[in-house]
């Protein structure tokens, strides 16, 4: 196999990875956990963070939290 | 918020105290000799014919001090806030962490004193001389246990996405930074590089292209995914955005650098690869931005009352700015008029006053009062005219420059009907005095605001514990 035809593969393992980062990112089974992780930083002050929890679940236009 | 005494978690904010206040103290400095050599391109006297005051002698200090000082100083500030927070769990590496503090000031005191006096390796970005470069390599890799190390010791399952952005930047800049400054050292101050010709300088802008992709981008965009959210008290518009996001501009940035050498001895495939992986870049650059602005969809009102979420927020539009523009400028016929022009710096400092600074601003507001058991800064008013002048120097500085860039491109390429050169060099100098001027207006205003800020800051750790109370928003 010569260089040009390697790389040709390389770029389209590439693009395959890709596609496969999008897919596993964008599945619906990952979405919850991901709500939580993008909720996490509010976490570690626990004073605060129940208002702010309340408060996202019910009126946030965010993707993370309503689409689904 | 004084959220750090009430924390079960004992926290290392020793460190990142020592940065915060660095990084504002760099920032005076850093733009202060940007001011300084700006007057100089309009008044030449202003050198005192010092060899140590020369223009070329300072430039390089102005950009080594507002990259390497400032700007790094606010990364590892963040990075060591925001990997203890996320992670739940205390710094790894007790001294090692306190070491690459007192390394890395080191790093910039020899930087200032070694750059006045001559020394340099002459590579743009990558000046200081080898011992130097040791130190840095040192203190990076260091940098790089000490984070990674927490990042082991987490106490939470997932690791947040300001860290993946964060520990991108700290690996890559070890590799970009060892790779470039590879050198046969012939004495204690002089070296000469281990590559040659166009290889040479392929390597430089491969470094120096991503010093911008992962320092002044990957790294800033850390501060963002925690400091946005965390200050417009909403997550982050879409997490799985961020993963994809974070993929696509690791995996393109790498391949930009050559469109700084566009037209030169390098292999025109690779100043062609170099501009079509610069224009897509433009792809992962928005996505990341949008990312970052709709997180405040739906609280949009907050930017009206938060003169901090503003910073962080307009930090983003001129982040959308330069990443249109950067694309843009690789392309080759466009590079054609804009390269060597001061375009180019007007096309940096959009990034780096726009983007870089404000970002790193509206997260030292945030953080201050947090590490110093505060809950607020001294004065929000401040903070406020600190961003309006911010703001002011920039627009003033970067329209200038557009202006002066574009002039200056359309009369080096003018030709007579003969063949001619219509214009001499100097012509387009003269030309280029007024906005010379605007632009030194619009660096006096940055550095106004940088001392608005220390002041605010000092007054804040001067401050009585908690006794400035977090002001209720209607």
């Amino acid at each position: 196999m010569d260089y040009g035809t390697l790389r040709g593969f390389f770029a389209l393992l590439i693009l395959a990875l890709f596609i496969i980062i999008v897919v596993w990112s964008y599945s619906k089974k990952r979405k919850d956990s991901f709500d939580d992780v993008a909720n996490s930083i509010f976490e570690e002050d626990k004073v605060d963070s129940t208002d702010n929890k309340r408060h996202h679940d019910k009126e946030s236009k965010q993707e993370t939290n309503n689409n689904v | 918020m004084t959220t750090s005494n009430t924390s079960a978690v004992d926290y290392n904010f020793d460190v990142v105290r020592q940065f915060t206040v660095m990084t504002v103290i760099w920032g005076i400095v850093g733009t202060l000799v940007g001011v300084l050599i700006a007057a100089q391109l309009i008044w030449p006297a202003l050198n005192f014919d010092t060899p140590w005051l020369t223009y070329s002698r300072l430039r390089p200090l102005h950009t080594n001090a507002v990259i390497f000082a400032f700007g790094t100083s606010a990364l590892f500030a963040t990075s060591y806030y925001v990997v203890q927070r996320t992670c739940q769990t205390r710094l790894f590496g007790g001294k090692l962490a306190s070491f690459t503090f007192w390394g890395w000031q080191a790093v910039i005191v020899a930087a200032a004193i070694s750059l006045p006096l001559g020394y340099t390796s002459t590579k743009e970005y990558a000046e200081l001389e080898w011992p130097i470069d040791i130190l840095i390599a040192v203190v990076w890799v260091s940098y790089a246990i000490v984070f990674f190390g927490t990042l082991v010791k987490r106490k939470t399952s997932h690791i947040y996405v300001a860290n993946w952005f964060f520990g991108g930047f700290i690996v890559t800049v070890a590799v970009l930074h060892i790779g470039n400054s590879m050198v046969i050292p012939v004495s204690a101050m002089k070296s000469y590089s281990l590559y040659s010709g166009a290889i040479d300088a392929m390597m430089q802008w491969w470094y120096g292209h991503n010093a911008v992709g992962f320092l002044l981008t990957a790294g800033f965009l850390g501060m963002m995914y925690y400091f946005v959210p965390k200050q417009a008290e909403r997550p982050v518009y879409s997490y799985r955005l961020s993963i994809v996001h974070f993929w696509a501009l690791v995996s393109l940035y790498i391949w930009a650098g050559p469109h700084h050498l566009h037209y030169t001895a390098l292999p025109d495939w690779a100043q062609s690869v170099g501009m079509v992986m610069s224009i897509v870049l433009f792809l992962p650059s928005w996505g990341g931005m949008i990312n970052g602005i709709m997180t405040l969809s739906g609280a949009w009102h907050k930017l009206r009352s938060d003169p901090i979420l503003r910073f962080l927020i307009v930090s983003l539009s001129f982040y959308g700015m330069s990443t249109f523009e950067g694309p843009m400028m690789a392309i080759k016929s466009v590079n054609a008029l804009s390269h060597y022009t001061d375009w180019t710096v007007g096309h940096v400092h959009s990034g780096a006053l726009g983007w870089v600074a404000m970002v790193s601003i509206g997260a030292m507001y945030h953080l201050i009062p947090i590490l110093f058991n505060q809950g607020r800064m001294y004065s929000i008013k401040l903070i406020n005219i600190h961003f309006w002048v911010h703001t002011a120097g920039i627009v003033l500085y970067i329209v200038a420059m557009w202006i002066s860039g574009v002039m200056q491109g359309l009369m080096w390429r003018a030709v007579n009907s003969d063949g001619t050169l219509t214009y001499s060099f100097v012509e387009s100098l003269t030309a280029s005095y007024p906005f010379y001027f605007i632009r030194f207006l619009g660096g006096v205003l940055v550095v106004t605001g940088f001392l608005l800020m220390a002041y605010n800051m000092f007054k804040t750790i001067g401050a009585k514990d908690g006794s400035l109370k977090p002001l209720e928003v209607a």
